[in-house]
């Protein structure tokens, strides 16, 4: 309710914002330069889109927002706390690249799982569980087992437990990279509805080109050996969209600024 | 036998499959060909050489009948021929217990009886057509036939040949001496099962876990005490039976000391292990929740740690009773599995010694199965439990 009387002022406001920031893995052969001079913005309602080729350090930027790595310099705040505060708040919700879902629970335990721990009570927790599960078409499957249901199906489930947590935030992580291109689709239009539907900030991590011109406002082209930022692309697509906006001329000029994006990042990598 | 039984489908598909087609001819499998002809044959020569003439001409006659039933219905000819030989044992037993002494005749009818048997198995396992409730109850069936026959061969051969009591009682015998002695054999569950056993294996299974889970948080005593409980675990029985009758005297607690020596360790090195087993992702997943300690073991880790925590407690089981007897090899009061097994064979009553083993048999195979139902009950998502 609170965000919908204010959402005029939250459109401007920074969810995300990190500056200088740079990962180093020491390893036995030396320091692994993650992420290197990082410098992002990213607003509330927006979809962003980490593309680039594996090495490049895109996940590792997400799990830095996740508080699951730490950055060692630079700075970075989540709704303008550290991450490990915002961890601790639950301010976002995480879809990973795979469903990794609990094989001892239902499906609508998988999903309750996160409002467990948040200690809500049952009423509330089965009314969410129910929302969300009907949100990503999976009512009826409740009292299944993941074992029991195919990859696409866990991949909603899993998405549906994010969802539960309401963030306002929702990390994914090439969440739908292992399905087919039909299914992949499908959740790719399920996903723009909800976003549509809700104003969410989501932060989207892929090494499809369709995919992340289909899906952002905005698309951080991103290049490896550092990881670095090598180009930012804000979407002139409407927010209403649907499969059929690939095909437009507007759609395959954005995809080739991303694709050249990537082959720059490529060919500065062969060259050193 | 897979083979063999999808080359040649059992006759209600084959019926059914091809009820407009020409019937094709049955193909015998090798194991047919020679059991049931063969069983009849080795019958009929019984009968000349002095054996039962009905038991023979009986068995003759039934092994060429189900040779033939075969081909319309294999659970019929499986039915024909487990009567049979059941009933031509039950004869030959009878032989016995009347004091005639076995002749050629004899003992060719118990290869008759024995080979029919083995057919009547044969086709039983072959059989893969039923409902599945009928196809649980076969499972059960065959070992139980499987088991039958070799109580009735251990039967005929110790009394047959005159094999002295103290090298092999027979059957019989230990059942006569089972159902005398079930005071005193009760006696001896109690003190050694439900005293020792139990509360021993409670104990170590228990304490084993607990300190698995403590010592989880600590890098410290995983590596300190890890090598350490090796060294318990390699500590052979033998020789810590003795010490613990010294600490705990003569009576029960220095037996359930022994098993909880013996137990402790495997519950304790399983459940560190299980305790590691969740992925990365998963833990990734706890962490997105801040879940706290507590809330990530309960709800993720102890879990993911259930089947390496029940192979724990299956191998436990069997441990359990082997620590148990044996601690009583050294010092017990006058009663007790282990104290009466060294006495008995003392006194030369095997008998007895295989009645208790009996009762040894029948009690673990009941813990181990009680726990692996659990284990079923408990970890039916995993991977090898799915059905």
């Amino acid at each position: 309710m609170y965000e919908a009387l204010t959402t005029q002022e939250n459109q401007a406001s920074a969810v995300i914002d990190i500056a200088q920031l740079s990962l180093t893995f020491p390893t036995s052969d030396g320091d692994v330069h993650a992420l290197s001079d990082i410098n992002l913005l990213i607003n509330q309602g927006d979809f962003v889109s980490f593309i680039g080729p594996s090495g490049c350090g895109k996940t590792t930027l997400l799990r830095v927002i996740a508080d699951l790595e730490r950055a060692t310099a630079g700075s970075i705040q989540v709704n303008g706390l550290s991450p490990a505060e915002a961890r601790l708040a639950r301010a976002y919700g995480y879809v990973f690249q795979a469903a990794a879902l609990y094989p001892w629970r239902t499906i609508a335990r998988n999903v309750a799982l996160p409002l467990e721990i948040m200690g809500l009570n049952s009423r509330d927790i089965e009314q969410r569980v129910r929302h969300n599960l009907e949100l990503v078409n999976l009512s009826g499957f409740e009292k299944k087992y993941p074992w029991q249901l195919s990859g696409g199906m866990q991949q909603r489930a899993s998405i549906a437990r994010a969802l539960a947590v309401e963030p306002d935030l929702l990390l994914m992580d090439e969440p739908f990279g292992a399905l087919d291109e039909i299914v992949r689709d499908h959740l790719n239009e399920q996903l723009l509805q909800l976003w549509a539907k809700t104003n969410k900030t989501v932060v989207f991590v892929t090494h499809s080109i369709p995919e992340a011109v289909y899906l952002s406002s905005r698309i951080v082209v991103m290049s490896p050996r550092p990881g670095r930022i090598h180009d930012i692309i804000d979407s002139d697509l409407p927010r209403e969209r649907d499969l059929s906006i690939r095909e437009t001329p507007e759609f395959l000029a954005l995809a080739n600024r991303v694709r050249d994006g990537l082959r720059a990042g490529h060919s500065y990598d062969e060259v050193a | 036998m897979n083979d063999s039984t999808t080359r040649e489908p059992s006759v209600p598909v084959a019926s059914a499959a091809g009820g407009a087609d020409v019937p094709k001819a049955y193909r015998y499998r090798s194991m047919e060909r020679l059991l049931l002809p063969g069983t009849s044959a080795v019958a009929l020569v019984s009968a000349l050489m002095g054996g039962s003439l009905v038991v023979g001409m009986g068995l003759a006659i039934i092994g060429l009948l189900a040779f033939w039933l075969l081909t319309h219905s294999r659970l019929s000819a499986a039915l024909i021929t487990g009567y049979a030989s059941t009933a031509a044992a039950w004869f030959l037993i009878g032989e016995l217990d009347a004091g005639n002494s076995p002749g050629p005749g004899f003992w060719l009818q118990v290869v008759a009886a024995w080979a029919m048997a083995w057919a009547c198995v044969e086709q039983l396992a072959a059989i893969n057509t039923l409902s599945r409730f009928y196809q649980l109850l076969l499972n059960i069936l065959i070992p139980l036939l499987f088991g039958l026959w070799l109580l009735i061969l251990w039967e005929l051969l110790t009394r047959g040949l005159n094999v002295p009591q103290v090298l092999l009682p027979s059957p019989s015998l230990i059942a006569e001496r089972f159902t005398e002695s079930t005071s005193i054999l009760w006696a001896d569950f109690q003190q050694t099962f439900l005293k020792a056993v139990l509360i021993g294996y409670a104990l170590g299974c228990g304490s084993g876990f607990l300190v698995a889970v403590l010592i989880d948080r600590s890098p410290f005593l995983q590596r300190g005490l890890l090598p350490i409980g090796n060294l318990v675990s390699a500590l052979p029985i033998v020789g810590v039976a003795p010490i613990m009758v010294m600490w705990f005297g003569f009576d029960w607690p220095s037996k359930a000391a022994v098993v909880v020596i013996m137990t402790f360790f495997p519950m304790l090195v399983n459940t560190v292990a299980g305790l590691s087993a969740a992925q990365p992702m998963q833990h990734d997943l706890m962490k997105t929740y801040a879940a706290s300690y507590w809330q990530s073991l309960f709800k993720l880790r102890l879990p993911e740690a259930l089947p390496f925590i029940f192979n724990a407690l299956k191998i436990n089981s069997t441990l359990a009773m082997i620590g148990a007897i044996v601690a009583e090899f050294f010092g017990t009061p006058t009663v007790g599995m282990g104290f009466r097994i060294s006495t008995e064979v003392g006194r030369m009553n095997v008998d007895m010694v295989w009645a208790e083993i009996a009762v040894a048999a029948l009690a673990g195979s009941l813990f181990y199965g009680a726990i692996a139902l659990t284990e079923r009950m408990l970890t039916f998502w995993h991977p090898s439990n799915r059905s």
